[in-house]
């Protein structure tokens, strides 16, 4: 069985105060990305890293699906799609005819909550399934969206899409611009990233690990599995509409490609790459996906190969992570981590038990 | 083997505390795997604070009829009372939430948790706060009753051990535990001294006949020592039907059981 996050642990880590249980290397890690505007460029600060954290929230609501809950879900897409769809038809945008030109403070919450409430329909449909069927019946939603949106004319414009879906100039502030979108994004990502792992030691994230490790046992100890996994999509749909808005503002444009089957699968690689096992993972996966989608063409040029075949590259990568590491990169982590200053001839040692 | 002795409290005393209504009732309940008849026409009544033990051989339907009782199986016919209330058409986890608790032949226990954290997942089950996005306090009242059970059932030196490290006697005694959490009302103890040691089954005995009066339970035993020790009733299994009841005394006196099941006179 999996290990459920040990809550007794938190006990030894808590009395010293959470500030100084925080290694070095993550201060750093954070301190970087806070001053990281004073010396990269906009291209970096708005398309790489505004791009990843983008991507990392969206994969984020994948990894809390599938590394807390069990439940591989291809949807989480589709519902961040829906997000950045809402936005449009109730927001501003520059297609008049069906924007509904509705302040910000009024379009974002009807935009999330009618994400919330996809995510979780979705859900209701998906949890009476396991394994690959709940794979199979995300795919056939998030198909089905793709589909929907692209042949509907009337709300969704179908085609076309959206276009001039821009973020609210709040404070004066140019939210697009590449240092405050930096910033934007940034912000949102830790406080998706930290709300996950607070969630994953609350009453509710340990009674969802529970049910993912024995469904049967929880039941005998009056947890309404079925309820705690809907419960689960919900969440892992809030995360999702907060990723697809941001994509959208990113953009500024919504289309069905945004959420069509490739996007949807892209997440589920992003998520793997990175790793399940924690709410970092999704991160790091994004960060990777992100950079071989942007310069993997130029690579494959330089080297005289046609450009076209940069998906090529992101395939290999993926085959090679996952076949070095099903959990990703945090698997070859911890794993490297267990082998750091083992002994090669009798392999003692190092922080392995 | 030994003689049965009397389990704490007066039954009458205890059936007069908490009511008439039976804590538990079974009529006319069956259950049909294809062609194969697990349970027949089950009837069975307990009171309130009444402990029965189940016997019978292998494959007389005694888990079956628990996984009946639980909502782990749906019954083919017949229905179930809990305290008065039809709960034949709940769902496990309502079922729990009356009260009703059972522990497993097989343990089923988290085992890359710690044993307080296995018994405040169970303290959790049956609490509004299940659904709860806030961390647990320090203080927290479910935690402190996960503490309290830890002690109840004789593992206050491994309260932070993960289950994975316990010996299969503590396993079955977290079990119970588990199954002690969030003041229930019925237990279901399947075979809960198979596979300890004699020392352990003794403390199972403790353990078992230490439970507050008003905690009725049913227990499935093989060892017909511990089960006649902590048990004022039995209900006799056979194919899936029930095939004799009676006080312990009279089921060891039985000609039929002996024959049965406990092989002859010599008892």
């Amino acid at each position: 069985m999996a290990a459920v996050e040990d809550i007794s642990a938190q006990e030894t880590v808590e009395p010293r105060g959470w500030i100084e249980g925080v290694p070095a290397a993550y201060w750093l890690v954070g301190f970087i990305l806070l001053v990281m505007p004073t010396f990269a460029s906009n291209f970096v600060l708005f398309q790489i890293f505004g791009w990843t954290f983008i991507l990392g929230i969206i994969a984020l609501s994948l990894m809390f699906l599938g590394g807390y809950g069990g439940m591989v879900s291809l949807a989480q897409m589709t519902v961040a799609g829906c997000a950045g769809y809402m936005l449009a038809i109730f927001g501003p945008s520059a297609i008049t005819g069906i924007s509904m030109n509705w302040p910000w403070y009024v379009a974002i919450p009807i935009a999330l909550a009618l994400a919330v409430l996809l995510g979780t329909m979705i859900g209701w449909l998906a949890v009476r399934t396991d394994g690959i069927y709940t794979i199979m019946i995300t795919l056939a939603i998030a198909a089905a969206f793709f589909y929907f949106a692209r042949q509907n004319y009337v709300i969704f414009n179908g085609f076309s899409g959206f276009n001039g879906v821009l973020p609210p100039q709040l404070f004066g502030v140019d939210w697009r611009g590449p240092k405050a979108f930096y910033y934007l994004t940034l912000f949102w990502a830790t406080l998706c990233y930290f709300a996950v792992l607070y969630i994953s030691r609350s009453p509710f994230g340990l009674a969802l690990q529970g049910v993912r490790d024995n469904q049967r046992r929880m039941s005998a100890l009056g947890f309404n599995a079925t309820a705690h996994r809907v419960a689960a999509y919900a969440f892992a749909a809030l995360l999702a509409a907060i990723g697809g808005i941001l994509l959208t503002w990113q953009s500024a444009q919504i289309s069905p490609g945004t959420a069509g089957i490739g996007p949807a699968i892209d997440i589920l690689v992003i998520a793997v790459i990175g790793g399940l096992r924690h709410p970092i993972g999704p991160f790091i996966g994004a960060f990777i996906y992100v950079i071989l989608k942007t310069f993997a063409l130029d690579a494959l040029v330089a080297v005289g190969l046609s450009g076209e075949r940069f998906q090529l590259l992101i395939g290999l990568g993926f085959l090679i992570i996952v076949f070095w590491s099903p959990d990703g990169i945090l698997g070859l982590l911890a794993r490297w981590r267990e082998n750091q200053g083992k002994d090669p001839l009798t392999d003692r040692g190092g922080d392995a038990p | 083997m030994n003689a049965p002795v009397n389990v704490s409290g007066n039954v009458t005393e205890r059936l007069n505390a908490t009511g008439t209504t039976n804590a538990l009732e079974l009529r006319g309940v069956s259950k049909m795997f294809g062609a194969l008849a697990a349970l027949q026409d089950i009837n069975i009544s307990v009171k309130p604070g009444e402990r029965r033990a189940v016997l019978g051989s292998n494959g007389a339907g005694k888990t079956t009829l628990f996984n009946c009782i639980t909502g782990d199986f749906r019954t083919t016919t017949g229905n179930i009372r809990f305290f008065g209330e039809d709960i034949s058409a709940f769902p496990p986890h309502e079922r729990i939430r009356r009260g009703l608790r059972r522990t497993y032949q097989i343990s089923l226990l988290f085992t890359g948790l710690s044993v307080r954290d296995n018994i405040y997942l169970s303290c959790l089950g049956v609490s509004r706060s299940r659904f709860s996005f806030l961390r647990a306090r320090r203080d927290d009242a479910l935690m402190a009753s996960a503490d309290n059970l830890v002690d109840v059932v004789h593992l206050s030196d491994d309260r932070h051990t993960l289950v994975a490290n316990l010996s299969y006697g503590q396993q079955r005694q977290l079990e119970i535990a588990m199954a002690l959490a969030g003041a229930p009302r019925f237990i279901l103890f399947d075979e809960p001294a198979a596979g300890l040691s004699p020392t352990e089954r003794r403390e199972l005995v403790d353990i078992l006949n230490g439970l507050p009066g008003h905690m009725g339970y049913i227990i499935i035993e093989h060892d017909m020592d511990v089960a006649l020790r902590v048990s004022e009733y039995v209900t006799m299994m056979h194919n899936g039907q029930i095939f004799k009841e009676g006080k312990p005394a009279e089921i060891e006196d039985d000609p039929e059981v002996q024959a049965l099941y406990l092989g002859g006179n010599d008892g």
